[in-house]
């Protein structure tokens, strides 16, 4: 159980089935974090507002309320972290809950590993802002400050648009860019349906960073949502060839 | 269900005549045919074979060989019953009951018993010596057959008073008929053989001629006949021999236009029953005579009831009528011709002949009924709208004609003397003869008296006056007149029958195309828009189709145009249910709401209506409204036949579905079951060790039992998602969510996800460089790699090599997952892909035997392919071929290698 920056950290947990909350309450618990729990929608929007969580982890198949609903309603005021739950087939109803501000998600059944990393990499952002000049996975390191790319120690020659879009995956690293947040953040607003230039520039950056671009370990296709680029805390190294 | 179920009455008489007692008749056309000869003589076979026969009663009527076979058969003696004073001799019934023979023989079974006696007629003794179970042996006369008591009188012009019900001789076992030539029999009349002699001539005067004699056998013989096709309908009944037996005979039935045709039909028919005969109909179109509205109407009229009737329906177009009748009913080996008899004036038969004389002059051995034309109520026909029929000539043609007559004139006046008159005249017949064969009669009776007057007038001396020695160019005048009216009588002729013909060619073509096109059809809703479409061609009026729904009720299926008149408008439906409900035309030009716009014909099959066609009445259509309609019935006649197979084959179609579901449901139940409870136990093993309080586990062994739940989990979590999306993809709301997807990409999602059980593979990607995108539901297709890497795993021994290839092949891109397991037997390479079904080896990890499944109709629903190959030198490979749409390039804006 390490105890860093999250010890003490509140998370609130927003489920409506009473054993999903009870082992968040006791496995989040055991890793030193405050656990509150909500069973619906506006219960859990209600203790956002009430008890300021440091993260909340929001299941999308809530009774009461739409999960896109929830998210926007607090992205109204607040800009707390916020995980997805959600189970494989609302594949379109976490894209949606992505898009309106949502920082990751978790697919039902979760590995619990799973979710602590996305509830470190939420807590690390939140914590550091986005001021860090260097980001760093495994191997790839990537200084923003002075634009420069290298891959154990060797710099590598990236395209303009292939920078932006590995800029913006490290900025956000560990944590998922859905492919409407990539596509407007890199090539703006009105690209926001053209995934195959994704597929394409996402490509060549693997060819240019991955050992094995058929295996990739840095930056992670999560299928039907967006990309990760993987995030360097505590993981034994990627990307080593 | 539908098994062929027996009438409980047929068993009965069935188990009746099983009984002992049995009724034999002999029968025969009139007396002395040998009829109680034969009795005794079959009777004495009986007594030889030990049978106990008695006679009952016998009338010798004086005949020695009849008397001498009475001889040495036992007899009873006749009873006596006195009447008015007087003894007369009866069957001795009682005697008989007591006496209780196996076989009685008692003669005249028409007889009427005297007065006083038990019964009033002799059938009746019969039936109750049949009802003591005693079997009898009798004797008729034709003409004491109830049924045939009027024929007979006809014949012989006597009344026969005793007659025996056609019920009681129907019910005998035996008819056995006794019959020989006239000329025999009147010789034996003759001889006295059969009358005393004193009244043999009496009788040979009155009653037996030989024209009596024959047509009494005729009947006795048609009798006998149908009763033996009685027995055979009772065998086959007996036997459930559904199918009729062929027959021999072929009627056929001829009609015209004329509303007496009904009683044609009917008499065809009831001929055509009676000699379980093929039942063909025959209608004539004469192109000579001009049809009129009311003719069309009755002759379809006709047809339909010919329909209804079951006959086979022949349409011909000739002059000559009975010449085709004829030649059609040698061709098909008709037996029987039934003709109506025409009602025209004898003026009339006297200058044109008489179909029904000419066609029984040339019968040669096919019998012709006439059926007479008067006496029925003549048929009303509603009043229909007139056609249009005479046929305008021309202008072109005056012109010609005009020109005809200036150039003939030119040309002889400007050659002067060279041509004589004779040469002039003959010159002159051109404009007449082009008249005659373009513009009709009277064009061309004008067109003769122009070119005589020009004749006469311009080449004739004197010039330009009408003299009297003119007179005799009278002949000329008249022989222009002659060929002019008939070069226009033979023109119009023919051009009446080329009409026809054309118009029976293109009904023939639409229908044929149309016929073409139905067969092909496999849903209900083709073959609407088919229809529709068809019939709005063809008939070059909006067309619309209803079609019977889940709750029999008429539903819109199709529209040639939804903006129609007729599919718009609420009233229109309302016809249109008129004509679904009561299985009967209704609209315009019919006689049930001939205000609507539309005309609806209802698609009715053995009763049950299946739709409504309905077309728009456009002017056009009311102007040859006959015509129209004509073919819409023909059309309506096909689409019903075609709609009936079709419904048949989806009703077959979803039985066979659901069979196929139903196996499909026990084979998911199996699966399910076996799938869902291994790691469900597994779990619950490891879960109950763990927490039981007594076991001591040291922490390799805790981490052994977790590691069995986590595996279980997993797996279960697997099958679950494999349900699901078999339950997805067969959902009817199942779509792709096609986006651009990099092969690359996908087979490194797929490989992730199985990253803890290839940790001690090998495996190798080769993905070829500048493979292009393809569009393709992205997570199906790892979800299709990853079944195929899954199942790479599973078959294939721990630790050896997998390879996926991903290359393009023309159009298409081909992504391949080698193993070096075992490989798939050839007989197992196609049935892999089937639900539920698993390779069956020992050792072999189960799975639920739907990834393969699942991919498979995920490849297809991409519109790719699927299929597994060896792998040399071992195992098998997977080949997926998914096909390349073109991504534009300039698509891509791929940007030169400018420093970052």
């Amino acid at each position: 159980m390490s105890k860093s920056a999250q010890d003490g950290a509140r998370i609130l947990v927003v489920d409506d089935e009473p054993e999903i909350r009870k082992l968040l309450e006791v496995a989040l618990g055991a890793h030193g974090f405050e656990v509150i729990t909500a069973s619906t929608g506006r219960e859990g929007i209600e203790q956002t507002a009430l008890e300021k969580p440091d993260v909340v982890v929001l299941d999308l198949g809530l009774p009461d309320v739409d999960g896109q609903k929830v998210v926007e309603s607090i992205r109204a005021w607040s800009m707390v972290p916020i995980i997805i739950l959600s189970v494989r087939e609302q594949e379109s109803d976490k894209v949606r809950a992505l898009d309106a501000g949502a920082n990751d998600y978790v697919t039902k059944p979760f590995n619990m590993a799973e979710l602590m990393a996305r509830i470190r990499v939420a807590l690390r952002h939140l914590v550091a802002g986005q001021t860090t000049p260097i980001v760093e996975a495994g191997e790839l390191r990537i200084d923003l400050s002075s634009r420069l790319v290298t891959v154990s120690g060797r710099e590598v020659n990236l395209t303009k648009t292939e920078y932006e879009l590995l800029k913006n995956l490290a900025v956000n690293a560990g944590k998922v860019m859905t492919h409407r947040q990539l596509l407007e953040l890199v090539w703006g607003p009105e690209y926001t349906s053209d995934t195959q230039y994704l597929r394409v520039y996402i490509g060549q950056l693997r060819k240019k960073l991955e050992c094995d671009p058929s295996r990739p370990a840095l930056i992670i296709t999560e299928p039907a949502v967006g990309y990760r680029l993987v995030a360097s805390d505590g993981k034994p190294a990627p990307g080593a060839c | 269900m539908d098994e062929t179920r027996r009438d409980p009455e047929a068993i009965l008489s069935e188990l009746r005549l099983q009984q002992k007692s049995k009724l034999t008749i002999f029968l025969g056309a009139v007396a002395g045919v040998g009829k109680t000869y034969a009795m005794l003589q079959t009777a004495r076979e009986r007594l030889t074979h030990g049978t106990d026969v008695v006679i009952g009663w016998v009338d010798t009527h004086g005949r020695a060989e009849t008397e001498a076979l009475v001889r040495g058969l036992p007899i009873i003696p006749r009873g006596k019953v006195e009447y008015r004073g007087i003894t007369i001799e009866e069957l001795d019934l009682d005697a008989i009951l007591e006496r209780k023979p196996q076989l009685v023989i008692v003669d005249e079974l028409a007889h009427t018993n005297v007065p006083g006696s038990r019964h009033h007629r002799r059938y009746q003794d019969v039936q109750e010596l049949l009802d003591a179970g005693i079997s009898v042996y009798t004797t008729l006369n034709i003409q004491h057959i109830e049924s045939l008591n009027d024929v007979v009188e006809q014949v012989t012009h006597v009344r026969v008073k005793e007659t025996v019900p056609d019920s009681f001789v129907a019910s005998a076992d035996r008819l056995q008929l006794v019959d020989i030539p006239a000329d025999a029999l009147i010789r034996r009349v003759q001889e006295g053989k059969v009358y005393m002699p004193h009244l043999a001539g009496e009788a040979l005067a009155n009653f037996f001629r030989e024209g009596n004699i024959n047509a009494l056998r005729e009947l006795a013989l048609r009798f006998a006949a149908q009763r033996v096709d009685h027995e055979l309908t009772d065998y086959r009944e007996r036997h459930r021999i559904k199918s009729p037996w062929p027959a021999g005979e072929k009627v056929l039935a001829c009609i015209g236009p004329s509303p007496y045709g009904i009683r044609v039909l009917r008499a065809a028919k009831r001929l055509a029953d009676s000699l379980k005969a093929d039942f063909i109909v025959m209608h004539v179109s004469n192109p000579n005579f001009k049809e009129r509205e009311e003719d069309r109407a009755n002759l379809s009229e006709n047809v339909k009831l010919a329909t209804e009737l079951g006959a086979e329906v022949v349409g011909v177009t000739d002059s000559d009528v009975s010449r085709v009748i004829l030649e059609q009913a040698v061709d098909r080996n008709v037996t029987q011709i039934v003709l109506g008899h025409p009602l025209h004036s004898r003026l009339r038969e006297w200058l044109k002949g008489n179909v029904v004389n000419r066609v029984i002059s040339g019968s040669k051995g096919i019998s012709v009924h006439v059926i007479p034309g008067e006496s029925e109520q003549e048929v009303k026909v509603p009043p229909k709208r007139q056609r249009r029929t005479a046929v305008y000539p021309k202008l072109d043609d005056f012109a010609v004609i005009l020109a005809l007559l200036i150039g003939v004139t030119v040309l002889c006046k400007a050659t002067g003397d060279f041509f004589d008159l004779t040469d002039v005249a003959m010159l002159y017949l051109l404009p007449v003869l082009y008249a005659g064969a373009r513009s009709g009669i009277v064009v061309s009776i004008v067109t003769s008296v122009v070119s005589v007057l020009a004749f006469d007038l311009l080449f004739v001396p004197p010039l330009y006056h009408i003299t009297v020695e003119d007179a005799h160019y009278v002949i000329t005048f008249a022989v222009f007149m002659l060929v002019g009216i008939t070069t226009g009588f033979i023109a119009s002729r023919l051009r009446g029958q080329v009409d026809k013909t054309e118009s029976a060619m293109t009904r023939t073509a639409i229908l044929y195309d149309l016929s073409k096109e139905l067969a092909a059809i496999s849903q209900v809703e083709e073959f609407a828009t088919t229809v529709t479409r068809e019939v709005s061609r063809a008939l070059g009026s909006d067309t619309v189709l209803y079609l019977r729904d889940a709750d029999s009720q008429p539903r819109l299926f199709s529209a040639n145009n939804d903006l129609s008149l007729i599919a718009e408008d609420k009233a229109e439906k309302a016809v249109a249910a008129w004509a679904f409900e009561h299985g009967q035309e209704a609209g315009a030009g019919t006689e049930t709401l001939p205000g609507a716009k539309g005309i609806y014909v209802p698609l009715v099959l053995e009763g049950s209506t299946l739709g409504v066609l309905g077309v728009q009445a456009t002017d056009e259509f009311m102007e040859d409204l006959q015509g129209k309609m004509d073919l819409l019935l023909a059309i309506r006649g096909l689409a019903t036949l075609a709609l009936n197979k079709l419904l048949l084959s989806l009703a077959s179609q979803h039985v066979r579905n659901l069979e196929e579901s139903e196996r499909l449901r026990n084979a998911l139940f199996n699966s399910v079951s076996h799938e869902l409870r291994t790691p469900l136990s597994s779990i619950m093993g490891a879960v109950t060790s763990l927490t039981n309080p007594e076991s001591t586990f040291t922490p390799d062994e805790r981490d052994a039992l977790l590691l069995t739940i986590e595996k279980g989990a997993a797996r279960m979590n697997r099958l679950v998602r494999n349900l699901l999306d078999m339950a997805r993809l067969q959902s009817g709301s199942f779509q792709l969510n096609t986006v651009w997807c990099d092969l690359q990409d996908v087979i490194g999602v797929a490989i992730g996800e199985f990253s803890d059980e290839l940790q001690e593979r090998v495996v190798e990607t080769a993905v070829e460089t500048g493979l292009p995108l393809i569009k393709a539901d992205f997570e199906l297709l790892v979800q299709v790699l990853s079944n195929l890497v899954d199942n790479a795993i599973k078959y294939s021994a721990p630790g050896s090599g997998i390879k996926i290839t991903a290359r393009s092949d023309e159009d298409a891109v081909l992504l391949m997952v080698d193993d070096r397991g075992r490989g798939v037997p050839d007989e197992d390479k196609l049935r892999i892909f089937e639900k539920f079904y698993r390779l069956k080896a020992p050792g072999l990890e189960q799975g639920t035997g739907l990834g393969l499944s699942i991919s498979k109709a995920i490849v297809e629903a991409h519109g790719g392919e699927i299929g597994v190959e060896d792998n040399q030198p071992a195992g098998s490979r997977f080949v997926v071929r998914l096909p390349v749409e073109k991504l534009a390039t300039e698509d891509l804006l791929i940007e030169g290698q400018s420093g970052a």
